[in-house]
């Protein structure tokens, strides 16, 4: 090796250190966007010897079918559901197990860990356990409503109903992990602010949390409000366990829908433009909250 | 006093409904045939029933399926440190002319999520003859912006003198990357290693597209085999193979809580 000069030998060190990384980053992640962009505009159909461009053609049926509307919509609510009960839900959670850490910390420990066990499980596992839960028959659920004297519900089944049951389990998984984003946030605040806040008259729970608590938790929540959304607009997990988007695609997400038309139904080239709106939609979000970041959080 | 109480028991109730999925799955998988039927409501099994459990690990597929769980994860482990761990380094604590272009492509491969490219990867594991194969379900998450970008992130905070000192006893840069760096990133790689095989014990989505063989299906695409099959009289036995699989990943959880907090909270980052 002795024939390179010195700065020849650094640059193939460079490139041996970040040549595999690189080339894989752009095989597996960039090469891929760009082709899926590509056949989003095609009639593709996995197998097939050739195809035709069909234009905007997938992105217009995504939009003006019925089956394309359902996802895009389901998939809205879905999200619209899960962001506020789970942060709200979470902030709730962190906040009392942060002040439960005063005077009863080992308890507040141990409900801190039960939960964030939803988040560590194996989400179609528990999707299972859920599917029992809520069983027509044999659920528990069931079982105490009629206890109780209410009428049984098909909560998997019954089409008004699914996608409400899908968002319930899709909160139950998230709040433990925001919770635990919420109560790093809470012990960042310092307890000065709080004895300020007290000799400005700000006294009360009630105040102390809208004086201090609150605009102190601003970037926290925006990080969690994002998280939340970015994972609620890819659920996929529980709709493929439970319902496989239906009964009559009344569960469809954009997620269930681009698995199912690619890889059941072998259309690559209308889920490639599901994709892609997926995308679209998933930066925007993030765009926007890096915007929102720069912008907003600027107190410190 | 009364605030306390009254937060505590909704701190309480609140729990008991997150426990609700995971003691119903336990009471069932212990429960008799005939209880699990019964109109009656019993959290507690009359008997434990561990046959369930037995049946689950003899008459199905599940020690398979997690041994391909095993096999998957710390394949892509692997090769995610083998490939990222140089790159950050790299990225950290050397200059060279690619250096912004490179890490603005990590920056932007974080954005991505693994959906967008399932087609084209698709498409490409089957042109090299690749699917329903081991390598289909670990080489597709090989390389991991995030993993680059965390490491890279914990490189940058050490010293460059640190590893000057060791170039100038004559160590390769490979060697200062794996005998020093390495180790001095391993809560690091901790943290990463928990999000990795998290993510991927508990991934659904590219095992239902990237296998179709029962014999190397991943935990959570096994469960769903199982329960398919299952007419309805196989309850218990289906809720003790959803324990064992959870179950993996829960303890694991339960014996390093702040590293998991750590590791899990480390992958709100990703896109």
């Amino acid at each position: 090796m002795s024939f390179l000069t010195r700065s020849q030998r650094e640059t193939l060190t460079d490139v041996w250190l970040t040549g595999p990384a690189t080339l894989a980053l752009l095989i597996f992640i960039f090469l891929p966007i760009m082709i899926v962009t590509i056949l989003s505009f095609s009639d593709y159909q996995f197998g097939a010897r050739d195809l035709s461009w069909v234009g905007w053609e997938n992105y217009i049926t995504l939009f003006t079918s019925a089956i394309g509307q359902r996802a895009i919509v389901n998939t809205l609510i879905y999200v619209a559901i899960v962001i506020p009960f789970s942060v709200v839900f979470a902030l709730l959670v962190a906040i009392g197990l942060h002040r439960m850490l005063d005077w009863a910390p080992a308890l507040s420990r141990i409900l801190r860990t039960v939960y964030f066990l939803p988040v560590a499980a194996t989400l179609v596992a528990m999707a299972v356990a859920w599917q029992m839960l809520l069983h027509p028959n044999l659920g528990l659920v069931n079982k105490v409503l009629s206890t109780l004297g209410s009428a049984p519900q098909n909560w998997l089944s019954d089409r008004g109903l699914v996608l409400y049951t899908l968002a319930a389990i899709g909160i139950w998984q998230s709040v433990g992990y925001n919770m635990v984003l919420f109560l790093a946030g809470l012990s960042a605040i310092p307890e000065d602010i709080y004895e300020a806040a007290e000799v400005d008259g700000a006294g009360g729970a009630w105040a102390r949390f809208w004086t201090v608590t609150w605009p102190m938790l601003g970037p926290t929540t925006l990080f969690v409000l994002v998280v939340t959304a970015t994972n609620a607009f890819r659920v996929f997990e529980t709709v493929a366990t439970l319902t496989r988007g239906g009964p009559a695609f009344a569960s469809e997400t954009l997620v269930y829908a681009l698995y199912r038309e690619g890889f059941v139904y072998f259309k690559a080239g209308y889920a490639s433009a599901i994709t892609v709106i997926f995308f679209a939609i998933l930066l925007t979000l993030t765009l926007a909250q890096m915007r929102l970041v720069e912008r907003r959080v600027h107190y410190r | 006093m009364i605030s306390r109480s009254v937060s505590t028991l909704l701190l309480l109730a609140g729990a008991t409904l997150i426990l609700l999925p995971f003691l119903w799955m336990l009471s069932l998988s212990l429960k008799p045939q005939d209880e699990i039927f019964a109109s009656t409501i019993a959290l507690f099994p009359s008997r434990l029933e561990w046959g369930n459990y037995v049946k689950a690990f003899t008459e199905t597929n599940i020690p398979l399926f997690l041994w391909n769980g095993f096999v998957v994860v710390a394949g892509i482990l692997f090769f995610q440190l083998l490939f990222s761990i140089p790159c950050a380094f790299a990225l950290a604590q050397r200059n060279f002319r690619l250096r912004t272009v490179v890490f603005g492509l990590v920056l932007a491969a974080l954005l991505v999520p693994f959906h967008v490219t399932a087609i084209p990867i698709f498409l490409g594991l089957a042109a090299v003859n690749l699917l329903d194969s081991y390598a289909a379900l670990i080489l597709p998450f090989i390389p991991t912006a995030f993993g680059i970008f965390l490491f890279r992130q914990f490189f940058a905070q050490m010293p460059t003198e640190l590893f000057d000192a060791a170039r100038v006893d004559g160590l390769s840069e490979t060697a200062v990357v794996w005998r020093i760096a390495f180790p001095l990133a391993l809560p690091a790689a901790t943290a990463f290693a928990i999000f990795s095989v998290t993510a991927h014990w508990n991934d659904l989505f590219w095992p239902l597209i990237a296998t179709t063989s029962p014999e190397i299906a991943t935990p959570p695409r096994g469960i769903l085999y199982f329960r398919d099959q299952e007419s309805g009289d196989d309850v218990g036995p289906l809720m003790a193979g959803a324990v064992i699989i959870t179950a993996p990943l829960v303890l694991a959880f339960l014996f390093a809580q702040r590293k998991f907090l750590q590791g899990l909270a480390a992958g709100g980052l990703k896109g």
